[in-house]
């Protein structure tokens, strides 16, 4: 069971109050015709799935309504830090 | 390899059955392999097998980081059945469900393949449309199923509650005859034992920490017990797919999230089918032993953990309790989770990649026991071909690029 900071709420709130986003900070391409389909394919369909560290989008759906970023630990559950959307990440891969 | 029979039981028990062969052997591993296996479940040992029985490829090496059948094959409640909607997952399905109906014989083991059907459920008007086409496609390709009546579903299952009063009420099911359960540990376990006898080393407690190339093609991989060479390394290993794909610089369409099951306390014989829902989200068949066996959903965010969310137990249970109300009392045992890698079609990857003599059988997701079988025949005659199998050639990794999926998430709606 999570517990998960809203940034927005600032409360730390149970896990079914949220929904999962998926992965974080990837970006829609601005001209989508332009892309080769392999491409287009690993925006759509590609993840990182990282095993460790992990940011990733959640959505306050019986809260706030609003989405943010987490960054988590997807082997321990450890939730490191939330971070509204636009901003970037404290904690990475790289730093920890 | 010494045959079991009655024959081999009977001699064993004149010396208190401790002079029994052991089942497999413990090797050393050479220096290098024609093949590599990464991960010794159901499907990497059912692969080796394969590709040393059809193939005549002996110089093969299964490398596995915990013990044989550890992951998701020993975790699963063993679901077995192939009333997929699309053709090319129905038959991949049914080609495996061919296969574990002579699998005890072929292997010479036990495997406890019971064919006690499987019914799903349906619960409003858009569920039994969708169980009609299905069983339809499933009839226009050659494989069992009916369409059934709450009342029919009572006689099948007489604990179950079909009052109209009900929250979800039972409107009726699609009902697979041929499917059933069997044992996950004994399927490991035979294939592990065929595949040794065939001169394949199962090499236990190692990890595979990388995959070494060189000019665009496979070299071999190290372990946590140093480099070992092959031309060809097949990678099996479900839930850690994406990290051992990682190893070599590819990426996979693939997220890995926690499933859970549970087991009860053993009660007498009660339940003797398999009984799925994806409205209410249940699935719960009863094993030999006596003990109720429930699997649950899928937890909503990617983890590693090998245990999932209480909440997503508790709805599981709310559905069962729902459709068998006596089994409010039964008390729960046991409890735990398997890492599943899901593909966004949930649909399997079996496939070549970029990289020479790489190849990935993954993306099993919530239900790729029923395919240990299959998914192994069809693997090892890729690898050993370096070509699609028929069979096969649709579940290529490039479907994510061209766009061709195959939509299974109505089939495979529930985690089962
Ligand atoms: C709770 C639950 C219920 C399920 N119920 C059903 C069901 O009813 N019916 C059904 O059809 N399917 C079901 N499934 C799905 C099914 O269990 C899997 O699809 C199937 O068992 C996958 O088999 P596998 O051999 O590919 O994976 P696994 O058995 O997980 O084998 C992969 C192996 O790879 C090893 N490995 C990983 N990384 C490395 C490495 N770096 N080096 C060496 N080895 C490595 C692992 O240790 C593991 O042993 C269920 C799954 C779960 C978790
Ligand atoms: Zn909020």
């Amino acid at each position: 069971m999570l517990l998960i900071h809203c940034p927005h709420c600032q409360e730390d709130r149970d896990e079914e109050e949220f929904s999962y986003g998926g992965e974080a900070h990837i970006v829609r391409p601005l001209e989508p015709e332009a892309l080769s389909d392999e491409e287009w394919g690993d925006y759509l369909f590609f993840r990182t799935n990282s095993r460790g560290i992990h940011h990733e989008m959640w959505y306050h759906l019986v809260g706030c309504r609003r989405y943010f970023n987490a960054t988590r630990n997807t082997v321990t559950y450890e939730i490191l830090e939330t971070y509204k959307t636009g901003t970037q990440p404290t904690i990475t891969g790289a730093n920890l | 390899m010494k045959k079991y029979s009655a024959f081999s039981l009977l001699k064993n028990a004149l010396s208190y059955h401790e002079n029994w062969q052991k089942v497999w052997r413990s090797p050393t591993p050479k220096k290098d392999y024609d093949v590599i296996v990464v991960g010794g479940g159901g499907h990497g040992l059912a692969t080796a097998y394969y590709l040393a029985k059809v193939h005549g490829i002996t110089n093969i090496a299964v490398i596995e980081k915990g013990y044989l059948g550890g992951g998701n094959t020993a975790r699963n409640t063993t679901i077995i059945r192939s009333n997929y909607l699309w053709d090319e997952a129905s038959q991949l399905y049914d080609l495996s469900l061919k296969l574990w109906e002579g699998l005890s014989q072929e292997l010479n083991y036990n495997v406890m393949f019971s064919q006690r059907g499987v019914l799903n459920l349906g619960h409003n008007l858009q569920d039994m449309r969708d169980i009609e086409r299905r069983v339809n496609a499933n009839r226009l390709n050659g494989i069992d199923g009916e369409v059934v009546s709450p009342e029919r579903i009572k006689e099948i299952a007489p604990l179950i509650n079909i009052s109209r009063n009900s929250r979800y009420p039972i409107l009726g099911a699609s009902w697979q005859p041929r499917g059933g359960t069997a044992r996950h540990d004994a399927v490991a376990w035979g294939y592990a034992r065929g595949a040794d006898a065939l001169g394949v080393d199962l090499i236990q407690q190692t990890e595979v920490t990388g995959i070494r190339r060189k000019d665009g093609a496979v070299v071999g991989v190290e372990t946590t017990h140093g480099f070992i060479g092959a031309r060809k390394v097949a990678c099996v290993t479900a839930g850690n797919s994406s990290v051992v794909a990682a190893m070599a610089g590819v990426r996979l369409p693939v997220e890995s999230r926690p499933l859970q099951a549970l087991v009860s306390e053993p009660v007498k014989p009660c339940l003797d089918t398999v009984v799925m829902s994806n409205a209410v989200h249940g699935y719960i068949s009863q094993s030999d032993k006596g003990d109720l066996v429930i699997g649950a959903g899928v937890d909503s965010y990617n983890g590693y953990g090998q245990r999932g969310s209480f909440h997503v137990v508790e709805h599981t249970i709310q559905a069962i309790c729902e459709l068998f109300p006596a089994f409010s009392r039964v008390r729960m045992n046991r409890q735990w989770g398997g890492i599943v890698d899901t593909c966004p079609d949930a649909c399997p990857i079996i496939s070549k990649t970029s990289v020479q003599g790489l190849y990935f059988n993954c993306g099993w997701g919530t239900g790729g026991f029923k395919a240990t079988p299959g998914s192994g025949y069809v693997f090892a005659d890729t690898v050993a071909n370096d070509h699609p199998h028929p069979l096969a050639a649709a579940f290529n990794i490039d479907r994510f690029n061209t766009g061709a999926l195959i939509d299974e998430h109505g089939a495979a709606g529930v985690a089962h």
